[in-house]
């Protein structure tokens, strides 16, 4: 039988999902458009997925796919619900430059 | 060819577009070529998803993360004319001070990752195949996971009221 050589190459997954994750930190901080903020969120939920496939790769369990499932279910719903809000806040404010929003008053 | 060098192949072609596609989302201008790179990474992660053995969230993953939310991103993006935010302008010292802080996130995930390394306890000699096709997702899923299931049903459902309430004309 041919060993499973993927242990080796188990850190340079964490890794990547790590720089992604980073990446996705930066965007939260540094953009302005609520809308790109939400997609820095999307791509740092994506980096977690892709450290629990190659945990669930390494251990050979099924457990982190399934993890996996339940983060899109959840990333679904707040993107269904963000979404909302932001154009909610676009009919009034006429801006989705969070700079414009900064203030909890309608 | 060697295994290791196949691994390492894969893993260097997906893992470049993933990161430049990702690095490529947040520097990029217009909202619409950002979500358009999110498309990209999200399918290259899929590819990713592929090669780990988990061919079913693979599909997943491209249907409804690349194909329905980032279709309601485009369209959100789209309906408000969003695709350049006017006056975005940044503190001087704001992207300097965001770049440093995640250097040091990563810094940190990349230190705990070099110290936990050798203890991993090698698997070598492993079967390489894990299934995780549909029918051993459902089968976990409709077993030892049915009650996370069942809330994730509870949660779409409030999202659902959630983004009608939200959207909906007080007058």
């Amino acid at each position: 039988m041919i060993p499973d050589v993927f242990p080796q190459v188990l850190p340079l997954y964490l890794g990547l999902s790590a720089a992604l994750f980073a990446l996705g930190v930066i965007g939260v901080l540094v953009r302005r458009n609520a809308v790109i903020i939400f997609m820095s969120v999307e791509l740092m939920l994506n980096s977690a997925n892709l450290a629990f496939v190659a945990f669930a790769r390494y251990l050979q369990q099924l457990d982190g796919q399934i993890i996996v499932f339940f983060v899109m279910t959840v990333a679904a719903a707040e993107v269904a619900v963000g979404l909302a809000v932001i154009v909610a806040i676009f009919k009034t404010k006429k801006s989705i430059n969070v700079d414009d929003i900064s203030v909890m008053k309608g | 060819m060697n295994p290791l060098t196949e691994q390492y192949i894969m893993f260097g072609v997906v893992g470049t577009v993933a990161f430049m596609t990702a690095l490529a989302m947040v520097t990029s201008r217009n909202a619409v070529y950002s979500a358009l790179f999110l498309v990209l990474n999200l399918c290259s992660i899929a590819v990713f998803f592929l090669i780990l053995g988990g061919p079913f969230i693979a599909v997943v993953q491209v249907s409804v993360y690349a194909g329905a939310i980032m279709v309601l991103f485009l369209f959100v993006i789209m309906l408000l004319g969003a695709e350049h935010t006017p006056g975005e302008q940044h503190l001087p010292w704001q992207p300097a001070v965001a770049v440093l802080l995640a250097i040091l996130l990563l810094a940190t995930t990349g230190y705990t990752l070099w110290r936990t390394a050798p203890g991993w306890s090698p698997t070598a000699g492993m079967p390489a195949s894990l299934a995780g096709d549909p029918e051993a997702i459902g089968k976990l899923l409709f077993s030892s996971y049915l009650f996370p299931f069942e809330v994730t049903s509870v949660l779409l459902l409030v999202a659902i009221v959630g983004a009608v309430v939200m959207t909906r004309d007080t007058k």
